[in-house]
């Protein structure tokens, strides 16, 4: 399979925007992986020889590169790439049982996707959430605190293509690919949706409004 | 007297829409530092005291200081917003926020250096503080914050918000600069450091999030007003992030020399009906502390002096339902899976770690296999290439030193003597 013409020629327009915003073009491989990404919902050979062929380096570097970052996915990740967070903090406030039973419900393992390809599973490290705890993530948006049950019940919604709502983040989530391309540094439109800051964030600020505490004048 | 609560980088979280321009405000603080010379700025930082907000504490200022200057080559100011360090979680919440501080920080910050070209590595996993990250920066763009002769000054500025992929690594400075030159992320060796070779081989500053986003509030409110705040050596506000068994997790704008006593007073507590075991006081690579360490001053020298150290202030706490041996067995998974690769101390030295910590949580080790892990800490310490190792010695050393006892009881019962479903969110309903 290789790009139809269409696609290369949308491809290689949006990579030459993002290449023309570094001083040096190899700067630009991380975000074209996401590019690429964002069109085959993984880093596929026709991929990774696109991103050799635009930057003018060898396949075998782009590679070399792609397999070092656990974002780029060697096979398709689900139209939802579901994560849940199995670090120390998490993984005891309740993310090993979560993943547990999210992987017997789901029936697929870490980096593994369903049949139909709508869910990926994936077992995260700390995604800088940890007051949220048990944190988990869809296609990189986050979804705190957590349950066994809400964790079970987030995916069969998903599946059946209701709507479903990050806790801080847009009205409605995009697929993995839409993910992809935000990554890569070409924005959609959601910046605005969601609240500046939600629950734990906002704990300390509550007490000091509370006790009446302020940073001094200057 | 006890210490209050100093919101600053977190005064306007609460506000509707404090991600944009319009509820930020104008960049006052940059327009005065652009009216300013580049070296008076890099001195009202130094006079401030800020240290970095990343985990090192180096001097914000000095590091300015370092970047050569009339050297006829680019300046780049990178900012690592990389977060990853397990229990870290504050400039995520900050740059989702309050985007517009760090971008405010940035053309200062890149003002005193004299760059102009500026980048935010930010990490990928946290695709809604992206967007905002976006937003923010077109914002500066078409106020012409960012551009050519910003202010009138002349002085122009690109910045690039560029996304990492995933590798704890990359929160490594020069591991942050490999990756964003398009490589594999792995530290180079230092010296040269970034100051005289970093992005491109050129001068580079690398700053975190939070001390970038606290430098418009130096130059706007003056280095006294900074230095007015926190101890001695340690000056100024921090975010305090609390996680875990607390009643109140978050996010705690104090200044330095807190301790976690009062911090744990305001978030109401550990979870009822319980009592600390062990905490972390800045992420998993510091030493753990116990009980006994409540009353430290949260700061660079008091944490240090207690064997510990400061780091990012993300206070991981667990109470008595918590095993220590599976904690730190997850960890060192942790260190295992991001280890970079390059250097065989850290590469090896955590693969093996983990192999026995596994028999030690499964209660099938013996006594001599706390002096393995023991031993192979000794060997990555000081000895691995960056510091990803040696932060994956503290949770071994530290763990071994206050609860050798609860390692021993492992094996002596065959198993973990603890049930993980008390230390749950939901354990106790």
């Amino acid at each position: 399979m290789t790009y139809s013409p269409e696609v290369r020629e949308r491809l290689e327009r949006d990579a030459k925007e993002i290449i023309g915003r570094y001083p040096k073009t190899r700067s630009a491989l991380l975000p074209l992986l996401h590019l690429v990404q964002s069109e085959d919902g993984y880093v596929s050979d026709d991929g990774q020889e696109f991103c050799a062929e635009l930057l003018g380096v060898s396949k075998a570097e782009v590679t070399g590169v792609a397999t070092f970052y656990t974002m780029y996915k060697r096979k398709p990740a689900g139209d939802f790439h579901v994560g849940v967070c199995i670090n120390a903090l998490c993984a005891v406030m309740g993310g090993d049982q979560i993943w547990e039973e999210l992987s017997e419900h789901v029936g697929v393992g870490h980096e593994e996707a369903t049949p139909d390809g709508k869910i990926s599973l994936e077992r995260l490290e700390c995604n800088a959430a940890c007051d949220f705890a048990p944190v988990m993530m869809v296609n990189w948006e986050f979804f705190d605190n957590q349950t066994p049950e809400s964790a079970k019940q987030l995916v069969d919604d998903l599946r059946d293509g209701k709507d479903v709502r990050p806790t801080r983040g847009p009205k409605k989530l995009c697929t993995f690919k839409d993910a992809s391309r935000v990554l890569a540094g070409l924005p959609d439109d959601l910046a605005g949706d969601g609240p500046s800051a939600a629950g734990a964030s906002l704990e300390g600020l509550k007490v000091a409004k509370a006790k009446g505490w302020k940073a001094p004048e200057a | 007297m006890s210490t209050t609560l100093t919101p600053v980088l977190t005064a306007n979280w609460d506000q509707p829409n404090s991600f944009t321009l319009d509820v930020y405000g104008e960049y006052e603080a940059a327009k005065k530092a652009l009216g300013m010379d580049p070296d008076a700025v890099i001195q009202t930082v130094k006079d401030s005291g800020l240290r970095g907000r990343g985990g090192a504490g180096f001097p914000t200022g000095m590091k300015w200081g370092f970047i050569p200057q009339g050297d006829g080559k680019p300046h780049y100011l990178v900012v690592n917003a990389d977060e990853s360090e397990p229990g870290t979680c504050k400039d995520i919440p900050l740059m989702m926020a309050n985007p517009h501080a760090l971008v405010e920080g940035i053309i200062i910050t890149s003002y005193a250096i004299r760059a102009n070209h500026a980048f935010i590595y930010v990490r990928g996993e946290v695709l809604h503080v992206i967007r905002r990250l976006h937003a923010a920066v077109r914002e500066a763009y078409e106020k012409g914050y960012l551009g050519t002769d910003i202010f009138g000054s002349g002085y122009d500025l690109e910045l690039v918000v560029h996304s990492g992929a995933g590798a704890y690594i990359c929160g490594e400075e020069t591991a942050l600069l490999d990756s964003l030159e398009g490589f594999r992320g792995q530290p180079r060796l230092k010296p040269p450091f970034p100051a005289v070779a970093g992005l491109y081989a050129s001068p580079t500053v690398v700053n975190n999030v939070e001390s970038i986003a606290s430098v418009p509030s130096i130059v706007a409110n003056g280095a006294d007003w900074f230095a007015g705040m926190g101890t001695e050596k340690s000056k100024g506000f921090g975010i305090f992030s609390l996680s875990g068994h607390v009643t109140r997790p978050g996010q705690y704008e104090a200044p330095l020399g807190i301790t976690l006593r009062e911090l744990l007073d305001m978030a109401g507590g550990i979870r009822e009906g319980h009592q600390i075991k062990f905490w972390t006081p800045g992420g998993s690579s510091t030493p753990i502390f116990t009980e006994e360490h409540l009353d430290v001053p949260l700061d660079f020298e008091a944490v240090g002096a207690k064997g510990s150290m400061l780091g990012t202030r993300a206070l991981q706490i667990f109470d008595e339902t918590t095993c220590v041996v599976r904690t730190v067995l997850r960890w060192t998974e942790f260190y295992a899976h991001e280890s970079c690769g390059k250097c065989t101390p850290c590469r090896e030295g955590t693969y093996w770690l983990k192999q026995v910590l596994k028999r030690l949580d499964k209660g099938q080790g013996t006594e001599e296999d706390l002096a393995t892990i023991t031993d192979i800490a000794d060997n990555i310490l000081g000895r691995s290439f960056c510091a990803l190792g040696d932060g994956a010695t503290s949770p071994i050393h530290s763990s071994v030193k206050y609860f050798r006892e609860e390692y021993l009881k492992h094996f002596e019962i065959g198993g973990c003597p603890f049930d993980p479903k008390k230390s749950t969110l939901w354990g106790e309903q």
